[in-house]
């Protein structure tokens, strides 16, 4: 009896250690941020840093100004946007209110086979594909623009999207269709005016984690955004986002230096960005949870 | 039963997949009368009168043949759009299903989706709904808060009221009770006998006792085949039936 007691216990605590665990990493990740993060903000100031239009890191005198890296990310992201949002949003739609049972059996699977694709493939395929395709549409030097990163990262982002949508969509009680088919609305009414709308706050919640995954991705803009890290006029110029830069330029950067030190703060403002998104897609989605009377 | 038929069901046979849900139903729905569907959970009573507003089409895997009439329309036929069907057959179902929108955009939404563009007669109809469905006095200050926040009964009577503003002319009723408590079951039935006067009503009941309160005519279902049909108080007193008896006495059910 009291050796099971003495089990019990133990198995209790291996779990609670096992799912504190990610506590421990998130905490630790962030200590090392800020620790690394920080110094650079004895060498400029961080009004300067964030809004300073030049990134010389390697100058002499060098400039530390992430200006051009953080526009660079959020063209690239909202362009992202412009292409996950109709490609995931609709595929949702369509698996959830339209296809049929083959279709759903064929479509959703290849849906998610998109998402287990590395994103070094997309890359290669953004810079193989892509890259000339647009060069020579637009006429371009490079086909290694934002546009091009944009376009990938968006495709990227669609099975996320997609997924999280559509159980959005699942979480719509059929009830409500019922309902809105009985007073004779027709299946584009009840879409539109019924499930979507009981559903925006579970898909907003799909396009800002799908931003979230678009901004923080970083073999592909390594690979097709160009590298330049100019404050971008157009899409069609090349950009160097907040994760390119810093995986591109970390190897060359000398331990303990300024630059070192900058790239960390650039790592520990990407992840407060990406950390309000997810708090941003978790408020939304216990609003929409309350509104539909499931548990809050 | 002088009344004039309204709804007419013939030779109906209904399948879930290889289910043999429904076998070889004829009924007569009269103008003007309620009637009630009766029998244990899993007869094909549910099933049976979502057909008269083609509502089982949503549901994969049925089939379905047979023909249902709505006056001298047959409702199946191919140059008959469900849509205006559900129009002219309204339906209120087992738990109340409001839409997550205002009490005022719940029964507005029928009109609305529906063609109407008038402000001020939308208006007037929710509220002439509301009025009808005996919920005017307990909403009529709050119209624009969430229907969510009504009460199980209350949120009913809102679905009645729904349903209502379209003018419907016929009302199918699925065990509209299921999930109320005595009170607002009371209230409920009240109003099916008020609304009768201008609506035809078709009702499926797990309680006899409602059946042999609100209904002119009833039907006795039992695994998928209609029993017996007749008026309320000759099903409840004489049952022609031994299986009806059985059911009515409570032996099975």
């Amino acid at each position: 009896m009291k050796r099971l007691r003495f089990k019990e216990k133990l198995y209790k605590w291996i779990f609670t250690i096992l799912a504190f665990a990610s506590l421990f990493f998130l905490v630790g990740i962030v200590l090392v941020l800020i620790k690394e993060g920080l110094p650079i903000f004895q060498k400029v100031s961080f009004t300067k840093f964030v809004f300073g239009r030049f990134w010389y890191p390697t100058y002499n005198p060098a400039e530390f100004g992430i200006l051009p890296l953080i526009l660079a990310s959020v063209w690239v992201t909202l362009g992202a946007v412009f292409v996950c949002v109709p490609l995931g949003i609709g595929s949702a739609l369509y698996l959830n209110e339209l296809a049929g049972p083959w279709q759903k059996a064929i479509l959703k699977p290849i849906i998610e086979l998109l998402a287990s694709i590395p994103s070094v493939v997309f890359g290669f395929f953004g810079m193989v594909v892509l890259t000339p395709f647009l060069q020579k549409i637009f006429h371009l030097p490079t086909g290694l623009t934002a546009l091009n990163a944009s376009i990938i990262l968006g495709v990227m982002a669609t099975p996320m999207v997609c997924s999280l949508a559509e159980d959005a969509l699942n979480y719509v009680p059929n009830t409500f269709r019922e309902a809105s088919f009985a007073v004779g609305a027709t299946r584009w009414q009840t879409l539109t005016q019924v499930v979507i709308p009981a559903a925006g706050s579970g898909i907003s919640t799909a396009i800002i984690l799908g931003m979230s995954r678009a901004i923080g991705e970083t073999m592909t803009v390594l690979m097709v955004a160009g590298g330049a890290a100019v404050i971008p006029h157009t899409f069609l110029e090349p950009v160097r986002p907040m994760t390119a830069a810093i995986a591109a330029e970390m190897g060359e950067a000398p331990m303990g230096g300024s630059h070192y030190h900058a790239l960390f703060a650039i790592a520990l403002i990407l992840f407060v960005i990406t950390f309000l998104f997810n708090i941003i897609a978790e408020i939304i989605s216990r609003r929409f949870r309350i509104k539909l009377g499931l548990s809050g | 039963m002088d009344n004039a038929i309204k709804m007419q069901a013939k030779n109906v046979d209904f399948f879930y997949g290889k289910n043999h849900a429904l076998k070889n139903v004829n009924l007569d729905v009269y103008a003007n009368k309620v009637t009630a569907m009766i029998g244990p959970s899993g007869c094909g009573k549910s099933t049976f009168i979502r057909l008269f507003n083609r509502m089982n089409e949503l549901v994969l895997h049925t089939s379905f043949s047979g023909k249902i009439f709505l006056d001298d329309l047959e409702i199946n036929s191919p140059l008959v759009d469900a849509v205006d069907i559900r129009r002219r057959v309204g339906m209120v179902f087992q738990k109340p299903n409001p839409f997550p929108k205002s009490i005022f955009e719940n029964i507005s939404y029928g009109l609305e989706v529906n063609g109407e563009k008038d402000k001020q007669f939308i208006e007037e109809r929710v509220i002439e709904s509301i009025k009808k469905a005996a919920l005017w006095e307990e909403v009529k200050d709050r119209l624009k808060e969430s229907a969510l926040k009504l009460s199980g009964g209350q949120q009913q009577r809102l679905c009645i009221a729904r349903c209502l503003a379209v003018k419907p002319e016929v009302i199918l009723f699925d065990e509209p009770c299921a999930s109320l408590d005595p009170i607002s079951t009371g209230k409920i039935e009240e109003l099916i006998l008020e609304l009768k006067k201008d609506y035809t009503i078709v009702i499926v009941t797990h309680n006899m006792q409602q059946a042999a309160r609100v209904s002119d005519s009833t039907a006795f279902f039992l695994l998928g085949e209609l029993i017996e049909f007749g008026k309320t108080q000759d099903i409840f007193t004489k049952p022609r039936d031994s299986k009806t008896e059985a059911y009515i006495t409570g032996r099975f059910g």
